[in-house]
């Protein structure tokens, strides 16, 4: 009973580290399948932010970055397998006597391949909608529920700011995006049209280079830059008047905030460990005081003091082993619990059982040593005296 | 200066002493204490326990120590038992000086050479008593198997008379019984000599006998027994007793007529009957 009560505290601990690095870990697989669905070697550059009497405009206000801007990028810099031209707007769309309020993309036709983003129906804009300006569009599923409820949407004529434009297809339901924006509320149509016909002006927002190859990322990244900075007539010191994100550079940061919450989880689960380590230490000096006659007779038939240490420390290890095994099955459950109840995504590691385990028998070495020290140090006649 | 002259003379006496006509069988001395002391140190004052004793004990032989609380017998006996260790003076046990080795060869020893009884016979609650008659096996050099363990205690355990009981544990054995499988726990590594300290002090006077009738028996077969007891009846069926007072030996003498622990149970039960 009190073997159970003290092995309870290595049991809540380790439960504790599994639960709690699951949930972190499952927050931050979530976060990074998210980065992944902005694209695979994916390098995105923003127009950027100009002074004009002081006040400046932040990214994407400059309107810095021109359609050759892009050609050039497409016809310079290697290992180059997609462009896509972006404009973004918000506008209100309708269809019959349906209307929704939605956000334009404008993009090349690479965009689908960029983004990994295959269409669930229909078929997306060729190039030579691009090039033709066609009022031609793929839209989001939930643009396409919102608008058309179970109807297919596909060839029905959307209207927007009073323009037709054709719906070749549906895209894949894709989920919000890190930043909890619904992204399946969405127009894409070819660039040249929503900037001929919907949005206006001749400036791309920014524009998104797919990569061949992950390791030529940073190199293309270099090659984007100068080849801008030479467009741009940027002279040498100057800052540039665009940005250039890798997919990388976002994902770590926001991979950052998850990591930090895993970690504050796993230490407020190490602490809860530690305490449990110290009820081991504690039930260990009462066994050692309570069996001090047997350890004296132990001694006496010819017990060395490293023979009762190694025993003293077999049961520490031991109690806080079967407390750990306990631990994980208890840690594994609350995950699933948390995850089938709660919606919180989480991933258990066997890696992460691993440490919880060696972590719960070190915990027993190092809280079982002082009284395992203590009990082999004993004087036999003492030991044997004691009553 | 006296006292010291006092303790040679007594060491002189033990070496003199005729030797009992059943040693023969297995000459040789076992225990040779020559001039030990040992003085406790409580804070600023050294108390004297055994202050300057010369033994010299044979195999074979079945020695009581003798004497009042505080005489220094307990004191006297741990160091023959190896669980300490003299201030001064030499200890030699089989022909080896033990009084300077180590805790860790002490323990070695006593694993090897020594088995213990105590009076309140020591057995590990909650343990059959096979597992306890073999613990020093566990703790032996010798790497036995689980089954040559079971083997080597069942047949100690049946030579003190506990056939059949091998798996109780002590909450369900009589005192008697206990100390058998004390007896069995000490003879199990076949040690050189039997060490018991007041091996009869918890028990009623009919299993005393027994346990007396099993040392003499144990003593036919050659294994060298001392026995501290305050009783004079008990170390009457030793056959040299050992007279302590004040931290030396006061009188050592042979026992001239020993009592048959084996006849006695006979009459006593042709007397019940």
């Amino acid at each position: 009973m009190r073997s159970v009560l003290t092995a309870l505290g290595i049991i809540i601990g380790v439960g504790a580290v599994i639960a709690m690095v699951g949930i972190g870990n499952g927050a931050k697989a979530q976060v990074e399948a998210q980065i992944a669905s902005l694209g695979e070697n994916v390098i995105l550059i923003f127009s950027g932010s100009t002074t004009s009497s002081g006040i400046r405009t932040g990214w994407g206000g400059a309107g810095t970055l021109k359609i050759e801007d892009a050609d050039a990028i497409r016809r310079e810099v290697p290992g180059v397998v997609g462009v896509s031209e972006e404009v973004v707007s918000t506008t209100q769309v309708a269809a019959g006597n349906q209307n929704w309020f939605t956000r334009i993309f404008g993009e090349s036709a690479d965009y689908f391949d960029i983004r990994q983003w295959p269409l669930a129906d229909g078929a997306p804009f060729t190039p030579q909608d691009v090039r033709s300006a066609n009022k031609v569009c793929v839209i989001g599923r939930t643009t396409a529920t919102q608008i058309y409820g179970n109807e297919s949407p596909i060839g029905q004529i959307l209207r927007i700011k009073n323009v037709p434009f054709t719906i070749t297809g549906v895209l894949t339901p894709k989920g919000l995006s890190p930043q909890g924006v619904d992204q399946d509320d969405i127009v894409v149509m070819p660039y040249t049209s929503a900037m001929k016909r919907v949005i206006g002006g001749t400036t791309l927002r920014n524009i998104n280079v797919q990569i061949g190859d992950p390791a030529q990322i940073s190199a293309a990244q270099q090659q984007i830059i100068s080849l801008l900075r030479q467009r741009h007539n940027i002279r040498p010191g100057r800052d540039d008047d665009f940005t250039v994100r890798t997919q990388q550079e976002i994902a770590e940061a926001a991979t950052a905030t998850s990591r930090v919450m895993t970690v504050l989880l796993g230490a407020i689960a190490g602490v809860s460990l530690l305490v449990g380590g110290i009820g081991i230490m504690n039930i260990m000096l009462v066994s050692v005081t309570e069996r001090t006659r047997e350890i004296g007779v132990r001694m006496a038939v010819g017990a060395r003091g490293n023979d009762i240490l190694t025993q003293f420390l077999i049961e520490a290890v031991t109690l806080s082993s079967v407390g750990g095994v306990i631990g994980i099955i208890c840690g594994i459950g609350a995950s699933a619990l948390l995850s089938t109840y709660a919606h919180w995504p989480t991933l258990i590691s066997i890696s992460s059982i691993a440490i919880a385990f060696l972590f719960s028998a070190a915990v027993g070495v190092f809280f079982g040593f002082y009284p395992a020290r203590k009990a082999a140090a004993l004087d036999p006649i003492e030991a044997l005296r004691y009553e | 200066m006296k006292r010291f002259l006092l303790a040679q003379s007594w060491s002189i006496t033990s070496l003199k002493r005729p030797v009992n006509e059943r040693s023969h069988m297995n000459n040789g001395t076992l225990v040779r204490l020559i001039d030990v002391h040992k003085t406790y140190r409580t804070g600023e004052m050294e108390v004297p326990a055994v202050r300057g004793v010369s033994l010299e004990i044979k195999r074979g032989e079945f020695v009581a120590l003798m004497g009042a609380s505080g005489s220094g017998k307990s004191t006297l006996m741990n160091i023959l038992g190896c669980l300490d260790r003299p201030t001064s003076g030499s200890y030699f046990l089989d022909n080896a000086d033990v009084s300077g080795l180590d805790r860790d060869q002490l323990a070695d020893i006593r694993n090897r050479k020594i088995g213990f009884v105590f009076q309140n016979f020591n057995l590990l609650p909650r343990t059959s008593a096979r597992e306890n008659a073999e613990l020093p096996l566990v703790y032996s050099m010798q790497r036995l198997s689980h089954a040559q363990l079971r083997q080597k205690a069942n047949r100690v355990l049946a030579s003190v008379g506990l056939a059949g009981r091998e798996d109780h544990p002590p909450s369900q054995l009589s005192g008697g019984q206990q100390q058998r499988v004390a007896i069995a726990r000490a003879l199990i590594n076949e040690p050189e000599m039997l060490l018991a300290d007041e091996p009869t002090g918890n028990l009623d006077s009919r299993t005393s006998v027994e346990i007396m009738a099993i040392f003499q028996q144990l003593n036919e077969r050659g294994i060298t027994i001392i026995m501290v007891t305050h009783e004079q009846d008990i170390a009457a069926y030793a056959k040299r007793n050992v007279i302590m007072r004040d931290g030396v030996i006061l009188q050592d003498r042979a026992v001239s007529l020993q009592t048959e622990a084996t006849t006695q149970l006979q009459q006593s039960s042709a007397l019940t009957i």
